[in-house]
């Protein structure tokens, strides 16, 4: 009842081709846009902030560069972490090396860095595909691991790979507290979802589809393999080296190499599988629920009396992580999107039965 | 009434073969422009291998492809695409995790033209393409009949409309040339009918030359201007259906002789 | 030249350490088709079981001696691993059986994180040690040919022995035996397999006991040389590689790739690690297996991959 189309009738293709053809979607997005900038910033606590918005906000960042990668042109990257310190460590370069460089341009170049190394780990996938694609974006992954911690020009020296920035700020904004930084990854990541949503339904998102769905098919109606993978990994890379430089910048402010190691790539591979394959929404999904997961169970023993000490608290979080991935992908494999799109279709006729 | 011109692909002494394994032998044929010609034959007569060779998927050892003229000792897929042969698959090759419409819209992408970056943008020129390329697929959706399954995903589809969602991705090339591997198969009559309707039509409103593998040999006989009949990968007949219904190796290669 | 001797023999130590791990990997890939990212877990979990169980059950039964500790702990890890394989199949392996590559790995990788939790919970997270009494101390070999000898760990020898036997032992299990005859002929083909009476469940639970058994023995030989830590597996990641080099279905592959990328790791690091900062052992394993993927994917004694429309 609350859902139906009834009366919405599009008079042009334009507007059937809409991100969001439902009138009842396009006022939800309206509200949430409303919560997200205005209304979080006036309650929410720095600590929610800091603890859980802003990593939130950067990971679904990388997480919706992943996806396009992993989930709408099939092509398995365990080497996240790796593009994610590329774009980190060359924004820090950029930023530090040239007087008066501009925060956003530096973290583009971060991304247009990651997009080179992508370009180039996306090669191998020419020829391999699957599990052999998976350990030579291993490759990448230890590759970068080492370079950022013995190469000397990649971190400007410092010996332990470890680096930090201060004094960020945009066109003279500082961009110091949680509430700024929240606004300022909000608007990276709004603005990258947008272009990414175009990307897949159009054109080049139909491309990367149908080389993951079937690749021979693909060739014969005259899709380009190489352009078509080639593409995702400079855009995915893209995406994904600016989600480390903003990780490193507005998250961390100091970080080293341990902070993009393979344990950040596994975590953003799960917030893909987990969240849906092949969804932009899956990506915030995903995110959210990695970010929220490890709170909550550290706060249940609290709630529930039962002491349990971190150690352990981390070790089941672990567990349960394991347990959901194989619980995903057996039940649902795609993920929690799939979940919603569920829970949509079955709103539009609630509330009658069929 | 269309009129049957050049010839547009000669086929010139293919040998295909996976390892030891002789799929196909010193085939050689043509086709003439507008015209519907089958390829007939018993199972592993080495049909789709033909269909492949053309369509540049395998490539064969010896033996070469004329297309328009243009000789080619080994065809690439893009290449053939891009020539106006378009083609659809015996097991279906669609695009699973993708609605009918998209799957139709993927035909449309060799004549899509903005860029990466237009498109992430969406405005103006990008816009409008997919906008016309949106009322081209609409179009083929018509003739189709398929119009209220345009939302949804193949894989859900029964196998009939699913048929037709693979011929609609090769008529969205606009092709000059279409190659259909069994386009038939697993169908009753009445969608077998719809079919060969269909396919006529085609041949009829566009002028496109089709090149089609079929078993039901009542279809072949009736929609079919010229027949080639493959056996154990070897040419045994050429010609107009009547002249390969009357022919003696045909006739015992169906149904079998005791050598 | 000493020197180079021992590096190489260093190399071919831990190469043979890895090429266990990367073992009991093509025993689940050429049985069951699937690519078990969790290898270098079972290796963790089999090797705490065994310090653990090492520790508590002298206490729980309150005996002293040293060897039947051993082989009592021995006995009731691999017990701990065929559970593992049962529960594996039951819940995870049984409902994906008809999903792509992908599903699959990524479904290995969900365990991994299990059992990387789980053990910490049962088996606690602190370094632990295992002692099967292996002899600790170096010998000194070759003195006729080289002056002043060349040094190598007696235990790496054992170990390299140990590894030989399991190896041989493995083999004689697929060709002589019916089990191993049936595995054969599961990992061709499974459907074939089915129809001519085989059960697929019961397979799969023997094969990753099996290769839970293997990953116990590279466990022991690992905690006994090392100690037995869960930071190790990213240690065991390097199975992979190593399965790349030598092919995904070749047990002579696994053996081989290991040696390769053990001696080839030690032996970069030393001479040519020093030009570009050193540590250059973290990435050499997986570039090279990278380089192999693109000139030769099936690795060196892999079955060829076709690729069918």
């Amino acid at each position: 009842m609350l859902y139906r189309e009834n009366g919405q009738f599009k008079s042009s293709y334009r507007s059937d081709q809409q991100i969001f053809p439902i009138l009842q979607d396009r006022i939800a997005m309206v509200a949430l846009l409303v919560l997200a900038v205005v209304i979080v910033p006036l309650i929410a606590s720095p600590y929610l902030l800091t603890a859980i918005f802003i990593p939130f906000l950067i990971l679904a960042l990388a997480a919706l560069g992943l996806n396009i990668l992993v989930g709408y042109c099939g092509q398995i990257s365990l080497g996240t972490g790796a593009f994610m310190a590329v774009g980190a460590y060359a924004a820090y370069n950029v930023q530090t090396r040239i007087d008066g460089m501009p925060l956003i341009a530096s973290l583009l170049f971060g991304g247009l860095a990651s997009t080179v190394l992508g370009v180039l780990f996306g090669v191998p996938s020419l020829r391999i595909k699957g599990l052999y694609l998976a350990v030579a974006t291993l490759a990448a992954q230890f590759f970068v691991d080492w370079a950022c911690l013995r190469l000397g020009w990649v971190t400007n020296g410092s010996s332990s790979g470890s680096v930090s920035v201060a004094g960020l700020n945009v066109l003279g904004l500082p961009i110091e507290s949680p509430v700024q930084k929240y606004l300022f990854a909000l608007v990276f990541l709004a603005v990258f979802a947008l272009l990414a949503k175009n990307l897949v339904r159009g054109a080049i998102g139909r491309e990367w589809m149908a080389i993951r769905d079937m690749d021979v098919a693909a060739a014969v109606i005259g899709i380009r393999p190489v352009y078509a993978k080639l593409t995702a990994f400079a855009v995915s890379s893209f995406i994904v080296g600016v989600a480390g430089g903003l990780w490193g910048f507005i998250h961390l402010g100091s970080w080293e190499p341990a902070a993009f190691n393979i344990d950040r790539s596994f975590q953003l591979l799960f917030m893909v599988i987990i969240g849906g394959l092949g969804s932009i929404m899956g990506s915030f999904f995903g995110a959210a629920f990695i970010v929220v997961l490890p709170i909550i169970l550290d706060g249940l023993p609290y709630w529930f009396g039962i002491p349990i000490d971190t150690a352990t608290a981390s070790h089941l979080t672990f567990m349960i992580f394991g347990a959901l991935i194989v619980f995903f992908l057996i039940v649902e494999p795609h993920g929690i999107a799939r979940l919603w799109s569920t829970a949509k279709e079955k709103l539009r006729l609630w509330p009658f039965p069929h | 009434m269309r009129k049957i011109g050049e010839v547009i692909l000669d086929v010139h002494n293919i040998s295909l073969a996976f390892g030891g394994v002789k799929a196909l032998t010193d085939i050689s044929f043509d086709v003439r422009e507008h015209e519907i010609r089958a390829i007939i034959g018993p199972n592993g007569a080495g049909k789709s291998s033909m269909l492949n060779c053309i369509n540049g998927v395998y490539q064969p050892q010896q033996g070469t492809i004329a297309l328009r003229g243009k000789t080619f000792k080994h065809m690439n897929s893009r290449q053939v695409a891009e020539m106006g042969v378009a083609r659809t698959f015996q097991n279906l090759a669609l695009f699973k995790g993708m609605s009918v419409l998209d799957n139709i819209m993927t035909g449309r992408n060799l004549k899509m033209k903005s860029n990466l970056f237009m498109q992430a943008l969406r405005v103006g020129p990008a816009q409008r393409e997919e906008a016309e390329q949106r009322l081209f697929v609409e179009r083929i959706i018509d003739f189709l009949e398929i119009q209220p399954y345009r939302k949804t995903p193949v894989g859900r589809m029964p196998y009939g409309l699913q048929k037709r969602v693979d011929l609609g991705r090769a008529l969205a090339m606009e092709p000059q040339v279409l190659l259909l591997d069994e386009p038939m198969a697993g169908m009753n009559v009445e969608e077998k009918q719809d079919m060969s309707r269909f396919i006529l039509d085609v041949n009829d409103e566009f002028g496109t030359t089709i090149v089609l593998i079929e078993h039901d040999m009542g279809v072949v006989m009736d929609i079919s201007d010229r027949v080639v009949v493959l056996d154990y990968g070897k040419k045994i007949g050429d010609g107009t259906p009547d002249e390969v219904r009357r022919n003696a190796d045909v006739i015992s290669a169906y149904l079998g002789t005791s050598h | 030249m000493g020197f180079f001797l021992e590096t190489l023999f260093g190399g071919l130590m831990v190469g043979m350490l890895y090429s266990l791990i990367a073992l009991g990997f093509v025993l689940i890939y050429k049985a069951s088709g699937v690519f078990n990212f969790a290898q270098g877990a079972m290796v963790l979990f089999a090797a705490m079981a065994m310090a653990r169980f090492y520790e508590w059950i002298p206490k729980w039964f309150g005996f002293d001696n040293k060897i039947l500790a051993n082989v009592l702990a021995f006995a009731a890890a691999v017990l701990v691993m065929i559970a593992v394989a049962w529960v594996i199949e039951r819940l995870v392996l049984r409902h994906l059986v008809n999903q792509e590559h992908i599903t699959l790995l990524m479904a290995t990788l969900g365990i991994t994180y299990f059992l990387e939790g789980f053990g910490q919970t049962l088996f606690g997270s602190g370094i632990y040690k295992i002692d099967v009494g292996m002899p600790k101390d170096p010998v000194l070999v070759l003195e006729g040919l080289f002056a002043g000898g060349v040094l190598i760990n007696k235990e790496d020898l054992y170990a390299a022995v140990i590894a030989a036997v399991l190896v041989a032992l493995l083999a004689l299990f697929f060709q002589k035996t019916a089990t191993g005859r049936a595995l054969r002929a599961v990992a061709d083909d499974h459907q074939a397999a089915q129809s001519i009476g085989i059960p697929l469940g019961r397979i799969w639970i023997i094969v990753w006991s099996v290769a839970g058994v293997v990953a116990l023995v590279a466990g022991v030989i690992w905690g006994s040389k090392l100690g037995v830590q869960f930071s190790l597996s990213l240690v065991a990641l390097k199975a992979l590689p190593v399965v790349i080099l030598g092919g995904l279905t070749s047990v002579p592959g696994a053996i081989i790739g290991g040696l390769i990328i053990g001696v080839g790791e030690k032996l970069s690091e030393i001479y040519i690690g020093p030009m570009f900062g050193g540590g250059i052992e973290i990435w050499f394993a997986y570039v090279l297996a990278l380089v192999f993927l693109l000139v030769r994917p099936q690795g060196l004694f892999g079955e060829k991959i076709i690729d069918r429309v």
